[in-house]
C-alpha cells in the first residue's frame, strides 16, 4: 500500500519478490500481495452489502429508515410465528378453554395427552423453580405429588389457585394467615412449648403427655378455628392438616416452634395475569395428574 | 492516488484528524439517528423512573455483576416469546443508565421476572440457590441478607439519573430517602403520595424482616418490578414493526 513514489520496481534477489522500497538499517520489506481468493472475497462482501441495502432495512433517514424491498421486520416475523403456532395448537387449545371438569378431558385421550404435555412444559418453566422439577416440592413449597392439599386438590381448586395465587397481589388471591404467636406476644414461651408437644402428639410423635395436655387446651382456644378441633385442617381456609405427618416447613420440634413463634405465609404468584386461560387449564390437568388429584 | 496517501501517512496530526473524521461518519450514521428518530422508542404507557429502593436494587444488581450471567432482553423470536413473554421494548429500558440487556445467558433472562416468583423464593434463592433449584450453578449471595442498605445518598442517585435524562421531579428527589422506607411499609403515612409518584410500585417488606432495610430488600424490590411496568393494552405492535 505504502508506495514511495519511485517508479522503479526493486526485486529481491533471494526470493524474487518485489520489495516495497522501504529500508530500515539495511532490511527491506517484501511486497507480497494478499491472496487473491481473500481479496475477491473482500470485494464480494462489498457487493453483498449493496445487495443487502436494497433488500433489507438499512439506511437511517430524516424521519425513518429505508425499509428495503423485502419489507423485513423481526417483530412482524415473530408475531406471524406466534400466530402460526396458535393456529397449529388452535383446536385443542380452544377445547381446553371450554372444559369445565377433569372428566371431560379424561374422556378424550388425545386431548388428555395434549394437555399433559403442554402442562408439563409450562410446569417446567413456571412452576418447577419452586415446586421442583417433578413437583416434589421443597421446604416452604408444597409437594404436588402427594394427596395432601392445602387449598384443595380438585380440578377447580387447582385452577383457582393457579389463576389467583396465594397471598399474591391479586385481589382474589387465596389468603389466610398463620399468626406469629410468639413474636406478636399472643402466647407465652411456655404456652408455645406446650403447644409444640401437643402438635407432635397429634401428628403421631412421642411427646411429653403432661405438656401436651396443657397444649391441647391452648390449641382448642387459639388453633382449632382454622386447623379444626382435632387438627385435621380445613381446606376452605387453607389450613394444613396437622395429623398427617406431612409438613411444609418441617415437623421436628424446632420447625414447629419457629412456625408458632414467627408465623408462616408462603406466597404463590397469580398466574392469571401471566398465562392464558387455556394454559392454566393445561397446567391444572397436569398437576391434577401428578398423583393427588381429587374428584 | 496512492502517492497522495503519503501526505496523510507522513503527518501524524493530519492522519489523526483524518481517522477521527472517518470514524465519526460511522458514528453519525449509526448512532445519531437513534436520538432524533421518533421510532427509536415506542410510544407506550406505564414506564416510569425507578423508585429509590428499586434504583438501589439496580445498583446492587450492577455491583454484583448479575448482568454477566443474566440478560434483560427478550428477543423477538418465537421460542423466547413463548418462554419469557412479550419481547422487550426499547421503551422498557429508556430510564436505564446503563441498560442491562446483557449479552450472555448462563442464567435465564430476567426482563420479565417481576411477579414470577415470591419474595421469599427470591430471598431463599439468593441465600442458597441450590436449596430451591438443585441444578443451579448460580453463586450464593447470602451476605445481601445481612448487609444494611446504605441509602443516605439516595438523593444523589436520583440527581445523577436526572442529569442523564431520567425525569425525576424535585419532589421525588426531595423525598428519596423517605421513599425507601415508605416502599417497605404498606402502612407508611406517605403511602398514597408514594404510589402517585411511582405507580405500580410494590410496597411491602421484601426480606421478611421489617426491622431492617437490607440490600436484599432493595434487590428483590428491583427484581419484582422488572418487566411489569408497560401497559401492553396501549401498545400498537403494527406501528412498531422494525
Amino acid at each position: 500500500m505504502a508506495d514511495t513514489g519511485s517508479s522503479e520496481k526493486e526485486i529481491d534477489d533471494v526470493s524474487g519478490v518485489e520489495t516495497t522500497g522501504h529500508e530500515w538499517d539495511g532490511l527491506k520489506e517484501l511486497n507480497n500481495p494478499l491472496p487473491r481468493w481473500w481479496v475477491y472475497l473482500f470485494y464480494a462482501t462489498i457487493v453483498w452489502s449493496v445487495v443487502y441495502w436494497v433488500f433489507m432495512p438499512a439506511w437511517p433517514g430524516i424521519s425513518g429508515h429505508t425499509k428495503g424491498v423485502r419489507n423485513h421486520s423481526e417483530r412482524q416475523n415473530v408475531d406471524m410465528a406466534i400466530a402460526a403456532l396458535d393456529a397449529e395448537r388452535g383446536e385443542r387449545m380452544k377445547r381446553l378453554l371450554t372444559v369445565s371438569a377433569i372428566d371431560e378431558v379424561e374422556a378424550d385421550p388425545q386431548l388428555l395427552q395434549y394437555a399433559l404435555e403442554a402442562g408439563e412444559s409450562l410446569f417446567g418453566d413456571n412452576c418447577a423453580t419452586c415446586h421442583g422439577a417433578g413437583g416434589q416440592g421443597f421446604v416452604g413449597y408444597p409437594s404436588l405429588v402427594d394427596d395432601a392439599w392445602l387449598w384443595g386438590g380438585r380440578f377447580d381448586d387447582i385452577k383457582t389457585t393457579l389463576r389467583h395465587g396465594i397471598r399474591s397481589t391479586d385481589p382474589n388471591a387465596r389468603f389466610n394467615m398463620m399468626q406469629a404467636y410468639g413474636r406478636d406476644g399472643v402466647l407465652s414461651r411456655d404456652e408455645i412449648e406446650d403447644l409444640v408437644e401437643h402438635v407432635v402428639t397429634i401428628s403421631g410423635g412421642e411427646a411429653n403427655a403432661e405438656a401436651a395436655a396443657r397444649g391441647a387446651e391452648t390449641f382448642a382456644v387459639q388453633c382449632s378455628s382454622c386447623h379444626g378441633e382435632n387438627g385435621e385442617g380445613l381446606k376452605d381456609l387453607g389450613a394444613p392438616n396437622l395429623t398427617d405427618a406431612i409438613w411444609l416447613y418441617g415437623g421436628d420440634r424446632d420447625a414447629i416452634r419457629t412456625t408458632l413463634y414467627e408465623g408462616r405465609g408462603g406466597v404463590m404468584p397469580a398466574w392469571g395475569e401471566r398465562l392464558g386461560e387455556e394454559e392454566i387449564t393445561a397446567l391444572a390437568v397436569y398437576v391434577h395428574a401428578l398423583g393427588g388429584g381429587e374428584r | 492516488m496512492l502517492d497522495r496517501h503519503q501526505f496523510l501517512e507522513k503527518r501524524a496530526l493530519v492522519l489523526t484528524v483524518a481517522i477521527l473524521v472517518v470514524v465519526a461518519i460511522g458514528g453519525v450514521v449509526e448512532i445519531a439517528p437513534l436520538f432524533y428518530l421518533e421510532s427509536t422508542i415506542e410510544k407506550v404507557k406505564g414506564v416510569r423512573p425507578y423508585s429509590p429502593l428499586e434504583l438501589a436494587g439496580r445498583n446492587i444488581y450492577i455491583r454484583e455483576g448479575c448482568y454477566v450471567c443474566h440478560s434483560q432482553m427478550i428477543r423477538p423470536l418465537r421460542d423466547e416469546v413463548e418462554r419469557y413473554g412479550h419481547y422487550s421494548l426499547a421503551a422498557e429500558s429508556m430510564y436505564d443508565h446503563p441498560f442491562q440487556w446483557g449479552s450472555k445467558r448462563s442464567g435465564p433472562d430476567l426482563a420479565r421476572v417481576g411477579g414470577k416468583y415470591s419474595d421469599a423464593w427470591h430471598q431463599q434463592h439468593m441465600i442458597n440457590p441450590r436449596s430451591v433449584v438443585p441444578e443451579s450453578i448460580m453463586p450464593p449471595y447470602a451476605y445481601l441478607n445481612n448487609a444494611d442498605l446504605s441509602y443516605d445518598d439516595a438523593q444523589a442517585w436520583l440527581v445523577a439519573n436526572r442529569r442523564v435524562g431520567v425525569p425525576y421531579t424535585d419532589e421525588m428527589i426531595e423525598k428519596a430517602v423517605a421513599d425507601i422506607r415508605t416502599q417497605l411499609d404498606p402502612f407508611a403515612d406517605d403511602f398514597d403520595g408514594f404510589m402517585e409518584r411511582y405507580p405500580k410500585a410494590q410496597v411491602r417488606d421484601f426480606d421478611g424482616d421489617p426491622r431492617r432495610v437490607t440490600e436484599m430488600d432493595a434487590l428483590i424490590a428491583y427484581l419484582q418490578i422488572l418487566g411489569t411496568m408497560v401497559d401492553f393494552s396501549t401498545y400498537e405492535p403494527e406501528e412498531n414493526y422494525r
